[in-house]
């Protein structure tokens, strides 16, 4: 129900695809009748990839009408978060983390590696419209540090060298290969592991516990992700 | 009712409060910036940092609700601290721009950096600029003083109900805006208001004047019906500004833009000298030679060859003295209402006072739980009573049905209907609408002036007595039947009795009158709405017309002579509000010129006429008001009118209601003179003019 007066959203010729509409209308199944609003940051994102990842003022009134909410109030969530874009971005995205543990472990070596690679300061775009390099805050991944992220995707343990190979075959129109850039599965110890290298004596068995879980030291069944690139 | 220790004072407060609230009634200061207590609650300024018993840290006074056995410190030096650090905090972006800054003198964080803050600051670095935002006409922006208290994004959605600003990015990057749009709301000046600071300021007022140099004058507002309290500001003979004044039973502490802005249309096209038409034109003359010239005209003419029409911004002393002057001639045809509404339809007496009055009160739509407004726009008409429509919405549990051309009134309506077939059919039992009135225990009307300034007037306002009467709406403490009215004179007008006494003509009786020959001499008192080419082209062909007011516009295009009188912040004059309170309108500055307070020009005219008036001054003119009618002794009371019957019986008009304010902006003389007004409509344009062009003409 409208409660107050605004103007509707112009929407240009921004509309969801016919898929996106689906997941929009599903995305606003998860909250009550009338509170449709929730849904507001699902259809940004929507709209944001389906938008060569940016949101355009078409494209945030679009997601306004749609919600039958006040473009303002729109504006407000899409210019609040970080990763909602509000100006065109490259195809790629190239996000450097700067917060003390990825700089520590040389951030700053990356950006750099990143403007001579590219040929771009911060918040730029390559003129063929492949790479905007900007360095964000902490992205939460700091036992990999540094980290950079590259569209949807996080690449670790990064060295300026790996980086540059990343970016070389991201140029070269290859595929790369996402996660640790050093071989190591998700966060485990670099070279192995560093505590608890001995079995601990085994504690009883509680009554009641039919099915004992793993030891620790029983073989790992290697994981989803597994490292490629001849570096590696 | 809880029960707190404030600065070791024991104090009982009711439930519901938070502990700012409680401090103030514990006659405690807590300073303040984003909250204000007609808006929701935002905590973000952390000015109002109080101690609480054994919190570890200070709490925001503002966000905290009263709870019993608290103990409340305000005067400890940790409070203090807090106050200073936020003070600094705030600073810090502020620019130290207050000499060149129109807020300077009247800033709460002037104020308040004065009572609470450091002399100095610690800051070294570069401040943060913001670039000007653009919010139309009326509002100036300075956003780099802004403090993001975000009072103007709460006024705007919660009371205007225009969901328009918002607060851009976020952290030290918040910018307010509204997109680089006019806010579309005519409420928009009271945003000048709840800024704290001078980041939003008055346009039109910027940099003309600073506020300690100003003459304040309390007095109300004639612009509409609503009788808004204002404050009026002037330096010298101008009137520099208006400001809202506190009356909770009518516009609490708001004011419609109108009101606010239109003023400077009083320093512009104003009648400063009599002008008497010779050789077909107008040329300026002496006051005796204007009244002589009257007098001239008026010599052995029959009384009932003369009419007099006041018109929508009247003080009710004039209007009176003008109806004596009339009686005195020997003319019944009188008529206040220039629209042409078929109200107080009885001649020779305005009938039942409840059935031309607001009855149900501004203050009393908070207690109706349902609504039907009928070919009224209120958010056009009256803007303040269309804020209390919404006030009442938001309380929840309202149902707003209209019928009449639809609108946009910031909360949701049921549009039933166009005319009054609707009414009809609504006043008979049928449709959706009449369950939610019978299921409703304190159900409103709302009669506009478009469902009664038409032929069927009489009709529809029967119509709509009966209606009132089938669904309960009168009741021993309740009466639900309203007529809106959109000037500032007509109430007064019908409560005098300016209204055709027996034989006598209505307005569109006089008209004709005009075209027949019946009519020779017609004295506009300020009326400038009616078609004046029904009046003749010239004395010679049509009406010898005497104009009596303040402004050049159409009547005093028409008019052989022009009396100036005085605009409503130049006299002391008497308003009755569409809920029939009685207010006084103060003088602020003297009329221009050679211009008059009106009541006195009449009683000068009298004399000149030989049908001396006998009152010589307001007092004994006041003591006759309250002889003709006794309500206008009940200054700012409002007393129940008595229910009776009214309206007329009659066959209905199949064509549908129409808009009684086409340009909001534009709807008397004041506010066609004046340039704010003029870009108003221009920005605003036929959007919110509806289907219409206006009548900028």
């Amino acid at each position: 129900m409208k409660v107050t007066s605004y103007r509707a959203g112009e929407a240009g010729d921004f509309a969801f695809t016919e898929d996106n509409a689906k997941r929009a209308a599903a995305a606003v199944t998860h909250y009550p009748e009338g509170r449709q609003a929730s849904a507001v940051m699902a259809l940004l994102d929507l709209a944001q990839r389906q938008n060569d990842g940016w949101l355009s003022p078409e494209a945030i009134e679009y997601v306004a009408n749609t919600l039958e909410m006040a473009p303002i109030r729109v504006y407000e969530v899409a210019s609040f978060y970080s990763m909602y874009n509000t100006k065109p971005v490259g195809r790629h995205l190239v996000q450097v983390c700067r917060t003390t543990p990825c700089w520590l472990r040389g951030a700053a070596g990356l950006t750099d590696t990143c403007r001579d690679q590219l040929g771009i300061g911060l918040g730029e775009t390559t003129g063929d419209g492949q790479f905007t390099l900007v360095e964000v805050e902490c992205l939460g991944a700091c036992a990999n540090a540094p980290v950079v992220q590259i569209g949807d995707d996080y690449y670790e343990d990064l060295s300026p060298e790996r980086l540059s190979a990343l970016l070389g075959d991201l140029k070269a129109g290859k595929e790369i290969a996402a996660g640790s850039q050093t071989g190591r599965q998700s966060s485990m110890p670099d070279g192995g592991a560093v505590t608890l290298t001995e079995l601990p004596e085994r504690a009883p068995a509680e009554p009641g516990r039919a099915v004992p879980g793993p030891e620790f030291g029983d073989p790992v069944s290697p994981g989803p992700v597994s490292p490629s690139g001849e570096g590696a | 009712m809880p029960k707190l220790t404030i600065d070791g004072k024991e104090i009982e407060v009711p439930g519901g409060l938070t502990v700012l609230q409680a401090c103030e009634l514990a006659g405690v200061e807590i300073p303040r910036f984003c909250y204000h207590e007609r808006l929701s609650v935002a905590g973000n300024c952390r000015m109002c940092l109080v101690e609480m018993g054994q919190a570890p840290k200070p709490i925001a006074s503002c966000a905290m609700p009263a709870g019993d056995g608290m103990v409340i410190r305000t005067d400890t030096p940790v409070v203090k601290k807090a106050r200073q650090g936020v003070m600094e905090f705030l600073l810090i972006n502020h620019p130290l721009d207050c000499p060149i800054c129109d807020q300077g003198g009247e800033c709460d964080l002037q104020d308040q950096a004065m009572a609470f803050g450091v002399d100095h600051s610690r800051y070294q670095e570069n401040k943060r600029a913001v670039p000007e935002k653009y919010m139309g006409p009326l509002i100036k922006t300075i956003m780099t003083r802004c403090i993001h208290c975000t009072r103007c994004i709460r006024f705007a959605t919660e009371i205007a109900g225009v969901e328009e600003m918002g607060a851009l990015n976020r952290g030290g990057h918040v910018e307010i805006t509204t997109l680089e749009k006019a806010i579309d709301s005519e409420l928009s000046g009271n945003l000048i208001d709840v800024c704290p600071v001078g980041a939003l300021t008055s346009r039109p007022y910027a940099f003309t004047a600073r506020s300690w140099e100003l003459r304040k004058t309390n007095s109300v507002d004639a612009l509409d019906a609503v009788g808004s309290n204002i404050r009026v500001d002037a330096r010298g003979r101008e009137v520099m500004r208006v400001l809202p004044r506190l009356h909770e039973d009518v516009n609490e502490e708001w004011i419609s833009d109108k009101t606010r802005y239109a003023c400077d249309g009083l320093a512009r096209q104003r009648l400063d000298r009599p002008y008497l038409r010779k050789d077909g034109r107008l040329r300026p003359v002496s006051w005796d030679e204007a009244f002589r010239a009257i007098a001239a005209r008026l010599d052995g003419l029959d009384g009932g060859k003369i009419a007099a029409l006041a018109g929508d911004l009247c003080d009710a002393e004039s209007m009176l003295a003008l109806k004596d002057l009339m009686a005195a001639l020997g003319s019944p045809h009188l008529d206040c209402r220039q629209d042409g509404a078929k109200i107080g339809a009885k001649i020779g007496g305005a009938g039942p006072r409840a059935g031309y009055l607001f009855n149900t009160t501004i203050a009393g739509i908070e207690r109706a739980d349902a609504a039907l407004l009928v070919g009224t726009n209120p958010r056009h008409e009256a803007t303040l009573v269309n804020a209390r429509l919404r006030k009442r919405f938001l309380m929840g549990g309202f149902r707003v049905g209209l019928i009449g051309a639809p609108c946009d009134l910031s909360y949701p309506v049921d549009t039933l209907g166009a005319g009054p077939e609707t009414l009809s059919e609504l006043a008979a039992g049928t449709g959706a609408f009449a369950e939610v009135l019978t299921a409703a225990e304190r159900p409103m009307i709302v009669l506009g002036m478009a469902a009664l300034a038409r032929p069927d007037g009489a009709a529809v306002l029967h119509l709509a007595r009966a209606l009132a009467e089938k669904f309960g709406m009168i009741g021993e403490d309740w009466n639900g039947f309203n007529l809106l009215h959109g000037a500032a004179a007509r109430v007064g007008g019908l409560d005098l009795g300016f209204l055709p006494g027996d034989g006598g003509r209505d307005r569109d009786g006089i008209l004709d009158g005009v075209h027949g020959g019946d009519i020779e001499v017609v004295y506009l008192l300020g009326a400038d709405e009616i078609d004046m080419a029904r009046l003749g082209p010239n004395a010679q062909e049509g009406a010898f017309v005497i104009y009596q007011g303040h402004h050049g516009d159409a009547g005093a295009h028409r008019a052989d002579v022009i009396l100036p009188g005085a605009a409503y912040t130049e006299k002391n004059g008497t308003y009755v509000n569409t809920e029939g309170r009685v207010q006084l309108g103060r003088l602020a500055v003297s009329p221009p010129g050679e211009a008059r307070a009106d009541w006195t020009i009449l009683r000068a005219l009298s004399e000149v006429v030989g049908q001396r008036l006998p009152y010589d001054d307001l007092g004994a003119l006041r003591q006759r008001l309250v002889a003709v009618n006794p309500v206008f002794a009940a200054v700012d009371r409002v007393e129940a009118a008595p229910w009776g019957e009214f309206g007329e019986q009659g066959k209905l008009d199949g064509a549908p209601f129409g808009v009684a304010v086409e340009n909001y902006y534009m709807t008397d003389p004041i506010s066609r003179a004046s340039e704010t007004m003029a870009s108003c409509a221009e920005v605003f344009g036929s959007g919110r003019a509806g289907e219409a062009t206006g009548t900028d003409g």
